[in-house]
């Protein structure tokens, strides 16, 4: 006689299910502070917060950030003897917070500027002065040589953005270097990584005015011309743009060839599987990093990548096959045996 | 005893049509499941191809599951998958035990299929860690990684969509090792057909 007994399994993983949903809804981080809302924090604050007694040269920067540190200057007219207020044009604004947290945070002003900005009002001539490019410190120095800013320079020359607009287009067009803070190699939040760098491309194809100093074309919107991608969020916040727009060599954590739109990657096999172009840059270079701070089997193991294709783990796969092989040879060795009596 | 009497009416047309699209789909899945871990731009079944289909089937396991677990909440049959916990242990080794020495020395089995009884120990267990812990947790995976906006960001330091995807890779390979033992068991009945036949008939032949 079958019991009707109350508790069947059914009724558990309903209960369970019930749990599972439970969690989901309420452990549903929010995401983590993005990159750009720190930044926004930051400029909402302005000067005070920082330390200026722990570099060197601040107390000489404070000549220029007096006036260059906020959205407002303020100056005695010679001939009225009036004290005038003026706002600082937003281009020249140079946040304390976010100088003195940039890698170039040591310098002085007037180590790349000329020594005639510490006289006001600042004379005409000076705004002919050139802006120096990534190369022309960096390039040739043993002390940079890991980052390879020579392979980075000849990349960027071939790149569309050059090629385009040769000499307009800039290292600065990216890179600030009032702000610049190495972040691929040393960030090991991948997420702030992927954000930062994908702002720095927002940064013009996501904003009109900035896109349109460059050229007169109308900008095309990103979410349409990446209707064709499957999970767009996902994609957009788990890889960098230049993941599938720009050349990707493993010598190089940071792709700096740009290509052409159609030449693109479009394809869901160059990620998804063993051979995964993810694989040339940042993602081998912090599997490489995770595998030498927490060693090979975490490392490897929860490598923060869910990459489904490429995701594999020699290991796991050879022990899967094992188990596998075994599984069907106990079957034939069962079946013979029974076929044999 | 009569033939009438040999033939037990086990398997009703509901769990037969739900047996037949829960293999079919099960199959699928674990073909195209290769293909997308093992993708590779040379492969039979296209990497774009094997997730649409994967996407596809997978929800359609999802539902007809739904039909499974309903049918079990509110039918007779599914006591057949409550395990009476005292004793079981030693019922399970002589399960074993049957299936490793006693079935090559002709004995009958430990368990002999019963209108109440209808699975043996050891089916008891595999099905109800299979259809209550396996597909479930296959199920809810899948959806977390067809929807990675879902599961939870960070579990222990670690993504949440790297466990999701790791939980839906070790429930799909044991499924699959499932499915293969499951099958061959089949073969395990009055005739190495007979067990086929029955769950497209739904009459079980004794031995």
């Amino acid at each position: 006689m079958i019991h009707k007994a109350n508790i069947r399994p059914a009724w558990v993983v309903l209960v369970l299910l019930l749990g599972f949903a439970l969690l989901f809804i309420f452990s549903k981080s929010p995401n983590a502070v993005s990159a750009q809302a720190r930044q926004s924090e930051n400029e909402k604050i302005t000067g005070s917060t920082v330390d200026l007694t722990k570099f060197k040269n601040a107390k000489e920067n404070e000549i220029c950030f007096v006036c260059h540190g906020q959205s407002k200057y303020t100056y005695e007219n010679k001939d009225s003897k009036k004290i005038v207020i003026k706002k600082m044009y937003s281009e020249v604004i140079i946040k304390r917070d976010v100088f003195y947290s940039s890698n170039h945070r040591e310098f002085k002003c007037t180590d790349c500027h000329s020594e005639d900005y510490t006289i006001f009002p600042h004379s005409g001539n000076l705004r002919m002065e050139s802006k120096a490019g990534c190369i022309d410190c960096h390039g040739g120095d043993e002390k940079y040589a890991k980052f390879k800013f020579e392979k980075i320079e000849k990349e960027f020359q071939e790149s569309v953005h050059s090629q385009t607009h040769s000499e307009d287009f800039t290292c600065w067009m990216c890179h600030n270097a009032h702000s610049y803070k190495i972040n691929a190699r040393t960030n090991e939040n991948r997420q702030e990584t992927i954000t930062y760098d994908n702002l720095i491309c927002l940064n013009c194809h996501g904003d009109i005015q900035n896109y349109q100093l460059l050229t007169d074309k109308q900008k095309p919107n990103l979410i349409e011309k990446h209707d064709w991608l499957p999970n767009q969020v996902s994609h957009f916040t788990s890889v960098r743009c230049i993941e599938c727009h720009a050349k990707n060599v493993d010598t190089l954590v940071v792709a700096h060839e740009v290509v052409p739109k159609n030449q693109a990657v479009r394809k869901c096999e160059s990620c998804h599987s063993k051979n995964s172009i993810l694989y040339a840059s940042l993602f081998k270079y912090q599997i490489d990093e995770n595998i030498h701070k927490k060693g090979l089997i975490r490392g490897l193991f929860f490598s923060e990548t869910a990459t489904i294709g490429p995701d594999q783990n020699d290991t796991l796969n050879k022990i899967g096959l094992v188990i596998f092989a075994l599984t069907i040879i106990i079957i034939l060795i069962h079946a013979y045996l029974r076929i044999k009596k | 005893m009569t033939l009438q009497s040999e033939r037990l009416y086990l398997y009703p047309i509901w769990i037969r049509l739900w047996h037949v699209f829960n293999a079919l789909l099960c199959l699928t899945l674990i073909i195209t499941g290769l293909s997308i871990q093992f993708s590779n731009p040379t492969l039979v079944v296209k990497f774009k191809l094997a997730v649409s289909i994967h996407n596809i089937v997978g929800v359609a396991l999802g539902l007809n599951y739904i039909i499974f677990f309903i049918g079990n909440l509110f039918t007779i049959n599914g006591a057949y998958y409550l395990i009476e916990v005292t004793g079981f242990m030693k019922r399970l080794m002589s399960q074993l035990r049957y299936y490793t020495l006693g079935i090559f020395k002709k004995e009958n089995p430990p368990f002999p299929v019963t209108k109440d009884s209808k699975f043996n120990p050891l089916q008891q267990f595999s099905y109800v860690v299979t259809m209550y812990i396996l597909i479930p947790l296959s199920i809810l995976s899948g959806l977390g990684l067809l929807y990675p906006e879902i599961p939870v960001r960070h579990l222990l330091g670690i993504s949440g969509l790297d466990w999701t995807d790791l939980i839906h890779l070790f429930v799909g390979f044991f499924i699959t090792i499932f499915m293969c033992i499951h099958i061959y068991f089949c073969t395990i009945g009055k005739t190495p057909i007979s067990n086929f036949k029955s769950i497209i008939d739904g009459y079980h032949e004794s031995h």
